[in-house]
């Protein structure tokens, strides 16, 4: 048997391929409990990774895709909601396995861009590897998600903050980033910290669906369905990634929280929103 | 299917694909829609009562089931939901097969657990080797049905307490007025009067439930995923149908199969709302009334 120390040499940063640790994972007869809460941790790289750069990316274009459905042009409007209406009305799994297969589908070569002047080719082989195709996916998928959040909460800013704006002759950009973009955040933030919770429990499903784990580098539910398997005892692995994401959990809420705060600052402590956490918006 | 589909290989234009559409294993895919649906219409009446009985223990005066139901409510916030999708049926399946295994072989010695393996003597397999292949299906599929009603009931559980929650104070002291123990109060007041309140969560429940069956997969069931997979990998020219690869293409129709559910039970609920907002002392009641006058 290993000891701890040599189970977190071996194991700590294998999730990120066979180079950092060692190249084949703990054998069924060999397993010991400290080998499957350091793999385990180690696969919490990717589920962090996934989740931190979709959450970043995803607020960008959801602020975009919410000002689109909330404008009064049919030509920005209809294609914002067709986004949102694709997204959130399918399954992320089936949306993993539709991207997967069509990016296997791109030409090897990369794909030529002929812009006249001159031509780009597009490397397009990474897309089909879970780091950056299943990132694509998780991206437009939190984006359509949080825009519809963004988009309520943009409807729902109050009418008199408006008039007030108006009246200080705030109009256009400045009105927006000054008035309204603050205000919709404030109100969309206790829901936006459910969707950012619910995304990093859905990039426990990246490599279950279709996008290979190469080299055996997966996530942390990768790793515990493995142990699993190898161990016929799913009493163990289970428990310990479920406890990884709790603790996950606590973190964002806390990082969410500190937002929260530093938006409602002037407010007196008593009347800022609480954030709650409603399992109510999931994949 | 066709008289013409004898001969697959001289077949050409809209006669090759109305064949190849009708194919044995195409009718597979098409049963198995009918499997993601089967396991709605099972899933959801489970999960309901799985929620109803979290929601009642959690509301209850006595401590040991307060603190159960909180306790399944509680649980399934902070883990994804795949993780139990994984859990529950392994578990629940080795835990059936333990209770065999003391009730038909107590003369069996040797520990169950031993190092990599989950011994239990041959008595008390489920299901036995030599069942068939549809009981064998059938017991997977039981096992998934078990692992989304725990996961949705306790879903369910979190909306209907608040559901109850919800209903006016006013209600009940009217009913406590009428005489009425807190039995009759809850059935004849609060219970009419909750789906209201309760409506709203269960409709978004139903939505997160329809976009989770594609995890039937991940529990080995031949599900639409499945046959996506199989049906639309490239099939060289030894198959009666060659193709390349069209995965693509299935996913797209399996996507747009989900895209179509969502929408249609959007419709439903947003009917079944209208119905039972009326005479309710909610906006969307005070709303029907005015419209009505």
């Amino acid at each position: 048997m290993r000891t701890c120390a040599e189970s977190f040499e071996l194991y700590a940063l294998r999730a990120l391929g066979r180079e950092w640790g060692a190249v084949r994972l703990p054998q069924p007869t060999e397993i010991s409990l400290c080998d499957q809460l350091v793999l385990i941790g180690s696969g919490m790289i990717w589920n962090v990774y996934f989740g931190a750069l979709a959450v970043v990316a995803g607020f960008f274009l959801a602020t975009l895709v919410a000002l689109g459905k909330s404008s009064a042009s049919p030509l920005l409007r209809a294609p914002a909601a067709a986004f949102v209406f694709v997204f959130r009305g399918s399954p992320l799994f089936i949306q993993f396995f539709f991207a997967y297969e069509a990016f296997v589908l791109l030409p090897r070569a990369g794909v030529t861009i002929d812009l006249g002047l001159v031509t780009i080719t597009a490397e397009t082989r990474w897309l089909t590897r879970a780091w950056a195709g299943a990132l694509v996916v998780l991206f437009l998928n939190t984006s359509a998600y949080t825009a519809e959040i963004f988009h309520g909460a943009l409807k729902a800013v109050p009418r008199a903050d408006l008039e007030a704006a108006d009246a200080y002759g705030l109009a256009g950009f400045a009105r927006f980033r000054r008035i309204v973009w603050p205000t919709m955040l404030r109100l969309a933030w206790p829901s936006y910290t459910n969707e950012a919770i619910f995304l990093f429990h859905a990039t426990t499903l990246v490599f279950f669906s279709g996008f290979p784990a190469w080299q055996q580098s997966g996530d942390a539910l990768y790793y515990a369905d493995y142990f699993a398997d190898a161990t016929f005892n799913p009493f163990v692995p289970y428990p310990i990634a479920a406890a990884y994401f709790v603790v996950l959990t606590l973190a964002i809420t806390f990082a969410f929280g500190l937002v929260n705060r530093r938006l409602n600052r002037h407010l007196p402590a008593a009347l800022r929103p609480r954030l709650r956490f409603r399992p109510q918006l999931m994949r | 299917m066709f008289a013409f589909c004898a001969d697959p290989s001289v077949l050409t234009g809209w006669q090759w694909f109305a064949c190849y559409l009708t194919s044995g294993t195409h009718l597979a895919f098409y049963w198995s829609f009918g499997t993601v649906l089967l396991l709605l219409a099972l899933a959801a009446p489970a999960a309901l009562a799985f929620g109803f009985a979290g929601a009642l223990a959690a509301r209850s005066r006595f401590l040991p089931a307060r603190a159960a139901g909180g306790t399944y409510i509680a649980m399934v916030r902070g883990v994804p939901d795949i993780v139990f999708f994984l859990f529950v049926p392994i578990a629940v399946d080795q835990g059936i097969e333990y209770l065999i295994h003391h009730a038909r072989c107590p003369d069996w010695t040797e520990p169950i657990r031993r190092g990599a393996e989950f011994a239990v003597c041959p008595e008390a397999k489920v299901p036995q080797p030599s069942a068939s292949r549809l009981a064998q299906d059938t017991y997977a599929f039981v096992l998934a049905l078990a692992a989304f009603a725990l996961v949705f009931g306790a879903f369910a559980a979190n909306t209907l307490r608040g559901a109850m929650a919800a209903v006016p104070r006013a209600q009940l002291e009217t009913a406590e007025a009428y005489g009425m123990s807190r039995g009759q109060a809850f059935r004849r007041v609060l219970l009419p009067q909750m789906w209201v309140y309760a409506l709203p969560g269960l409709s978004n429940l139903w939505q997160i439930l329809v976009k989770s069956t594609p995890l039937l997969f991940l529990l080995g069931i031949q599900d639409i995923v499945y046959w996506a997979r199989e049906l639309g990998g490239s099939k060289t020219s030894i198959y009666a149908y060659p193709h390349p690869d069209w995965r693509m293409f299935y996913f797209l129709a399996v996507l747009a199969f989900y895209l179509g559910l969502t929408w249609v039970s959007e419709r439903v609920f947003a009917a079944l709302m209208r119905r039972l907002s009326h005479g309710q002392a909610t906006a969307a009641g005070e709303a029907l009334r005015r419209a009505a006058a």
